[in-house]
């Protein structure tokens, strides 16, 4: 299984923990994000997710070399499903594993700030009365401010 | 030459269309693709300064000069998690 990956098939928690070497491992962190049945006050039906899924694997791949960069021992798998979701199903799915717990936690939350920042993937919620596109942040991988902010949100 | 437009979310709602073919002057830039892109969509001026581009699938820039052939994505703010 690889490390980082798009794809519209349900996400399995397990089987992506499971793609890490686990050698010399003492903590697996595992986080999923799940579709909200509430978001500003609206009640949501359903999510729509898309990507532009080349650029976005590649966003997953460039968080992965990041993480390795500022954890080197700790290792890191990504799974970001697209298509219509449910209440209640994993859109994301990210594992790390490291020697020491404080690395595996940090690296995942590190992570999700990451995808949310600069990775292709847009979320369409259907509430009860309408949709909406959710537009998050401007995706812009050199922006040093915005890795630094994921960064501190990682280490607090 | 010619170039592929690819756009996403909002803005593919807005153009009707996901994939578009322009055909541009020699020297087009990103930024030709987009005014192109705005002066048939004039809906999506508003995301002039919210977006971001691609070209190729990698992260570029508006300066960035276009070639025959490439793929000229352009991106809304993202949403993913």
């Amino acid at each position: 299984m690889n490390l980082t990956a798009i794809t519209t098939a349900p996400l399995n928690q397990q089987a992506v923990a499971a793609s890490l070497d686990t050698a010399g491992i003492g903590a697996v962190s595992v986080f999923l994000g799940l579709v909200r049945d509430r978001n500003q006050g609206r009640r949501v039906l359903h999510l729509e997710y898309e990507a532009y899924e080349p650029l976005a694997l590649r966003g997953l791949d460039l968080i992965v070399a990041e993480a390795r960069e500022q954890w080197p021992a700790v290792r890191l798998a990504i799974h970001h499903r697209i298509g219509r979701m449910a209440i209640g199903d994993a859109s994301v799915v990210i594992a790390a594993a490291s020697p020491h717990r404080a690395d595996a936690f940090a690296a995942s939350r590190y992570a999700i700030e990451r995808i949310k920042q600069i990775v292709p993937i847009w979320k369409r919620e259907y509430f009860e009365g309408g949709d909406v596109w959710i537009e998050g942040a401007t995706a812009d991988p050199d922006n040093a401010g915005a890795r630094e902010q994921a960064l501190r949100i990682a280490c607090a | 030459m010619r170039v592929t437009v690819r756009l996403f979310a909002r803005l593919r709602d807005i153009a009707g269309a996901g994939e578009l073919q322009r055909d541009l002057p020699a020297g087009a830039s990103v930024h030709t693709v987009w005014r192109s892109m705005v002066s048939d969509f004039p809906e999506l001026s508003a995301y002039e300064s919210s977006i971001s581009c691609a070209v190729n699938a990698d992260y570029s820039r508006f300066t960035a000069a276009v070639a025959d052939g490439d793929e000229i994505a352009f991106l809304p703010p993202v949403s993913g998690g």
